[in-house]
């Protein structure tokens, strides 16, 4: 790892990012419609749905907010409905914590408006453009910024049409989003550090998930893997 | 007035007032704090440390939960990614072959 170019936002950073991103899309266009399906079986309006995914936008919280959401709303199932995106999106603090080394000295007006289409995928893309020895966050914008896009039109065809597709398992759509977050472990793995932490994260991850099932794995599983690399030596 | 597709029902707005509230306060707290917090080079190293951490307790649910198919497409995922270094083919292969695998009932 050369470091590093200084850090900097650039167009060709966002123009970057959006094109890194490409590959996710086809998951992201099924998961989005699917959404727009849900929320039509549920009886929302198009507002309601257009608004949830395009201010919410965070995919699998939406889906379990829906879960619980019951018709007529009152503040009792509204309250719940907050309660469990925020249990399901709580990971996302780590994810912004690990952007701090990065993006800390950068101006805040332009950080935190970026940091609204902070998600697990432009995430993982600036992540690792940042391993490869870049330091242009424009990558993590423009990455948010055209996931954000799409990610509130695709809401449309399942909307209005029910799942474009009938069984997306069969076309390995559901495979789409693990399958990238696999791959994107390879470039992370440098070695023993890696493997030992790695190990214990997963397994202090699929304890409590087992446990507990829900989301809190993901936490439990990811602070046991930064304390584990913070204190490991190479 | 019942438009369909046009209305909103007020406390729905709340809702989703609340959970974009949370929603970004996750995004943006986490950020913040470090902010707060001294960058010492033991932090910085559980910093780096934090996305392949993410990404293992992310997937390994979505694996034990899931079927065949699931977690050897992953494997398929892995070992291209590992052969060529390209994401987007990465995917792609990882898709494909779970698709495969369910076509032929794995």
């Amino acid at each position: 790892m050369s470091s590093s170019s200084p850090v900097t936002i650039s167009l060709n950073g966002i123009l970057l990012g959006a094109r890194l991103c490409l590959a996710i899309l086809p998951g992201s266009i099924a998961l989005g419609a699917v959404f727009g399906t849900v929320a039509a079986q549920k009886g929302l309006t198009l507002l309601e749905t257009m608004m949830m995914q395009g201010l919410v936008f965070a995919g699998a919280s939406q889906f379990v907010a829906m879960e619980v959401y019951r018709d007529p709303i009152n503040w009792g199932v509204a309250l719940a409905m907050a309660g469990v995106v925020a249990a399901v999106n709580m990971r996302m603090l780590l994810v912004g914590a690990s952007l701090r080394p990065w993006m800390g000295g950068q101006p805040a007006w332009q950080v935190y408006p970026t940091l609204f289409v902070l998600t697990d995928i432009n995430w993982l893309l600036a992540v690792r453009h940042y391993d490869e020895g870049h330091r242009d966050w424009g990558v993590l914008l423009g990455s948010g910024l055209l996931l954000w896009v799409v990610w509130c039109l695709s809401v449309l065809p399942g909307y209005f049409f029910g799942s474009l597709i009938e069984n997306p398992q069969d076309w390995g759509l559901d495979v789409v989003l693990p399958a990238f977050f696999a791959a994107l472990l390879v470039p992370l793995w440098k070695g023993r550090r890696q493997t030992v932490g790695w190990a214990l994260a997963g397994l202090v991850a699929t304890a409590t998930w087992t446990l507990f099932g829900g989301y809190w794995g993901v936490l439990t599983g990811a602070l046991a893997g930064a304390f584990a690399g913070a204190y490991l030596n190479d | 007035m019942t438009d369909p597709y046009f209305s909103a029902d007020l406390m729905f707005i709340a809702a989703v007032a609340m959970m974009t509230g949370v929603t970004y306060f996750m995004r943006a707290g986490g950020f913040w704090l470090m902010g707060r917090l001294p960058l010492t080079d033991r932090t910085r190293r559980g910093l780096e440390a934090l996305p392949g951490a993410i990404i293992v307790s992310t997937i390994l649910p979505i694996v034990l939960k899931g079927d065949l198919a699931l977690g050897l497409s992953l494997v398929v995922a892995v070992a291209i990614m590992a052969l060529i270094r390209k994401d987007f083919v990465a995917v792609f292969g990882g898709v494909a072959a779970a698709a495969i695998f369910r076509h032929f009932g794995i």
